[in-house]
């Protein structure tokens, strides 16, 4: 039988709530099902008022529900602020004595964490083990999948911290078991091995797997985690973690090791991309690769820190002074950001462009299972010239025009002779000139044929159930797994949608033979931000006319329910 | 290899009598005595004039933006520590625009050298004042004179603990050329601050104004560079006499040996492979 189950877990900063998600996902995933788990927190230290939500399913689970079947408040503000969300028949499993001592209501599964955690583990810290317990026993999951896992996270701190910490769990979970009027949804057969790993991370694999030998960043949050994942790395293989002072140094660190030979990257959030704008420009004109991951928050300014929004990009799409070509890739899962990644350093290489990853928060926290492509060969070639040729290269000319458009590259000190590479217009040696027939040249080089060059290597649209489609959503980025969930659930009324993995160079040909599937088919883009930035793009690139927008932009994700509604009940 | 090995073939754009040119021959003279071959060298520029000297140098080069040649270098000697690696800026290029990267590049210690052409004008924007104008100097812009108190690169240099700390003049290439020497092979960040003529804009720190003033170091018998207090001292002193010289020097680890990055290959050396992603795929498990 069946099912599709969503849990939140809130409290405030501090106490645990992303150690007992995660540990949550551990198990469930070692379960064999399926899930999506993401946080939504404030930009703060300790206190506000924190959640994690996981949706778990015998089936794929591509988005979120605001509407949970168990809530697990870890403070009394907890049950006030996400009691609303809860469904008709939902339980809010909690330590009743101490948040809600007062009510008795029938959706209360009264577990005492605290007086748990300090009796079998003589810690009050202990209670979000005997959370994780009751809420396993709950859902009828084997006490042994939770027991490997709650041990496996707390052998770090020591035997007896996991022993201690093993026995909360087990108490709270024979509470839960009790519970009889809750579906058990027990474990099955798990498949291929499954990792577990959110957008962030997925970046910075996918950057160790291309061969990335130098990340530099400014943390900025949701992008930092990306610098972090590295860093844990660099102890491992070659590769260097730097902070920088500032983005423009950050990104100015990673042009220099990039004209110097090494694939380099850095990462940021809008406020920090503004700032990286000149070095764009920059990596446009020395034809030097660089990968600039733009992880969006709300804006503008500051705006909100640890929130989620897609209103940068018009930013990515226009940043840096000058024309130039440019790459501009939008992830919509764990396994896209993995893989667009591993894309962006080769695309970056072969046209000598800066390529830009559009990220934002809800992909950046996002956790699903994931089987990763471990033994397809996915390019990762620097390609500049062979050693062996570098070597013999008499009359090197690192901007030597070519038809393509695209320079042999070589790496100093490897070449015989030297390389010049110049921010002012240049010569094909890569000296200052001001000659009008040597700069339209350059500028076609830079920008006309290699923009032609990246419309060919463009990553076709995904599209979902458009053929003979009445209605179609189009999005780009994180949106993707809403908009394909809502579209399979609303099959009987024809509606199909259409992702954008990649914005720029706008697909637009590969649009046009997708849409003349559903003739006369109604478009609807489906974006976080508030301006309808694709719906423009679209049209600018096209000519098609889109018939409206569902926009989102209070800083949250769409969820499930909201995009079926809103879609449903034409609320756009 | 002699000097002319490390002359490049592109024409030089400055001005007759600019103190970039006496600049120019000490870094060639200095790669010559360093025994370099051009392919091993990286020059390292901004914008502005002191920024076009790598192109009429037979070295590599790269000519980045306005203020941020520090972080380019530091990128570049991550990528290839083995590359010799030499910035080449100006007053407002290294202590203007870029002067945020000045201060961490010093505190980040990446064995790079470099060249401030200080001439204390901005000479390609036609002569406002830089960072390290005298106060009181008049301008299109600073029509009163100037009010800003002059930035001290080599006071801020030592505080920020940079390990060498020099002065060089233009007109004094030989010994130009031989604290070039001398900071390429101290192991660290390199500070070479050159007083600079600027024939075209600044009329008041003239060739013979600092020849007035002008005097070594290494002249006074009791100097010793390695004394925190008296390089401090020296690094003040400005006016009537002007030290030049090693003001003060400090073996200290470099970014290179701190990083780790002394115990790789050079990083070019490394292709991707499996092996890596594997390890690293573990940890999602």
């Amino acid at each position: 039988m069946g099912f599709d189950v969503s849990i939140r877990i809130a409290g405030e900063a501090g106490q645990g709530i992303q150690t007992i998600g995660s540990l949550l996902c551990r198990i469930i995933r070692n379960c064999g099902w399926e899930f999506m788990a993401n946080q939504d927190y404030m930009s703060r230290v300790r206190g506000g008022n924190n959640s994690y939500t996981l949706r778990i399913s015998d089936r794929r689970v591509l988005s979120l529900s605001d509407h949970v079947d168990i809530l697990i408040p870890l403070n009394a503000e907890s049950i006030a602020l996400h009691r609303s969300a809860l469904k008709p028949r939902g339980r809010i499993i909690l330590d009743k004595e101490r948040l809600a001592s007062g009510e008795n209501h029938p959706s209360f599964l009264d577990v005492p964490f605290e007086a748990i955690a300090l009796k079998q583990g003589g810690n009050a810290r202990y209670a979000g083990s005997a959370a994780l317990g009751a809420l396993t026993g709950m859902l009828g999951i084997d006490i042994e999948s939770v027991e490997s896992v709650v041990w496996e996270f707390f052998a770090s701190m020591g035997m007896a911290v996991a022993e201690d910490n093993g026995a909360c769990a087990q108490t709270g979970y024979d509470l839960g078991r009790k519970e009889p009027n809750f579906q058990k949804i027990g474990k099955v057969q798990a498949s291929a091995s499954r990792f577990l790993l959110d957008g962030n991370e997925a970046i910075a694999l996918g950057a160790v797997y291309a061969g990335c030998r130098f990340y530099s960043g400014y943390p900025m949050t949701p992008s930092t985690t990306i610098m972090e994942t590295l860093a844990g790395f660099s102890s491992e293989m070659p590769l260097i973690v730097e902070q920088a002072e500032d983005e423009i140094a950050a990104i100015n660190m990673v042009i220099g090791a990039s004209y110097a030979g090494i694939r380099a990257m850095t990462g940021t959030s809008g406020g920090g991309f503004a700032l990286m704008t000149e070095g764009i420009s920059l990596a446009a004109m020395l034809e030097t690769p660089v990968v600039v991951v733009n992880g969006q928050r709300p804006a503008p300014a500051t705006g909100l820190p640890t929130r989620t929004e897609q209103a940068d990009l018009d930013l990515v799409l226009h940043a840096g002074h000058g024309e130039f070509a440019r790459a501009v890739y939008a992830p919509g899962t764990i396994e896209e950001a993995f893989e667009l990644t591993i894309k962006a350093f080769d695309v970056a290489d072969r046209f000598q462009v800066p390529a830009i990853i559009l990220s934002d928060q809800y992909l950046a926290d996002m956790v699903t299972p994931v089987t990763l492509p471990r033994n397809v060969d996915l390019p990762r070639s620097r390609h500049t010239l062979p050693r062996a040729a570098q070597e013999e290269e008499r009359a090197y000319k690192r901007y030597r025009l070519t038809e393509t458009g695209v320079s042999p590259r070589a790496i100093p000190s490897w070449i015989s002779g030297v390389v010049y590479a110049d921010s002012d217009e240049h010569t094909e040696e890569g000296h200052i000139t001001e000659d009008a027939v040597i700069r339209a040249a350059m500028v076609e080089k830079r920008f006309t044929k290699k923009m032609d060059l990246l419309a060919k290597e463009v990553v076709s649209p995904r599209a979902v159930n458009i053929e003979n489609a009445r209605t179609i959503l189009l999005g780009f980025g994180s949106t993707r797994g809403v908009v394909e969930d809502v579209c399979q659930a609303m099959k009987g009324e024809k509606v199909g949608c259409i992702h954008f993995p990649q914005v720029w160079p706008f697909p637009s040909a590969a649009l046009a033979s997708l849409l003349s599937q559903a003739p006369g088919a109604r478009l609807f883009t489906v974006e976080n931000n508030a301006g309808g930035q694709l719906a423009r793009l679209i049209q600018r690139e096209t000519r098609i006319v889109i018939d409206g927008s569902i926009l989102k932009f209070d800083g949250r994700p769409f969820y499930f329910e909201e995009l079926y509604d809103r879609l449903f009940n034409k609320k756009f | 290899m002699v000097q002319s090995d490390f002359k490049s073939a592109d024409p030089i754009a400055w001005c007759p009598g600019c103190g970039d040119f006496g600049i120019l021959s000490a870094v060639q003279k200095a790669l010559v005595k360093l025994e370099k071959q051009p392919r091993d060298v990286l020059l390292v520029s901004g914008i502005g004039q002191a920024a076009k000297l790598p192109h009429y140098v037979n070295a590599n080069c790269f000519n980045g933006l306005h203020g941020r040649a520090l972080p380019a270098a530091t990128g570049a000697k991550i990528a290839n520590r083995t590359l010799t690696v030499i910035v080449t800026t100006g007053d407002g290029d290294c202590y203007g625009e870029g002067g945020n990267h000045f201060i961490h590049a010093i505190r980040r210690n990446p064995d790079i050298t470099v060249i401030v052409h200080d001439n204390q004008v901005y000479g390609l924007t036609k002569g406002q004042a830089s960072p390290t104008t005298e106060k009181g100097y008049v301008t299109k812009v600073q029509t009163k004179g100037v009010t800003l108190e002059p930035f001290r690169p080599l006071e801020i240099g030592l505080s920020l603990g940079c390990g060498f700390v020099a002065r060089g003049f233009a007109s004094d290439i030989d010994h130009l050329a031989d604290l070039i020497v001398q900071g390429v092979r101290h192991t660290g960040f390199s500070l070479i601050d050159v007083l600079q003529p600027c024939v075209s804009f600044n009329r008041l720190n003239t060739q013979a104004w600092y020849k007035e003033r002008v005097y070594k170091v290494d002249s006074e018998a009791n100097y010793n560079p390695a004394d925190f207090i008296s390089a401090f001292g020296k690094a003040r002193e400005w006016g009537d006499r002007i030290p030049l010289g090693v003001i003060y020097r400090k073996e200290k680890p470099s970014y290179e040996e701190l990083s780790g990055l002394s115990e790789l290959d050079p990083l070019i050396e490394y292709e991707a492979n499996t092996e890596e992603f594997e390890k690293a795929l573990k940890k999602f498990i």
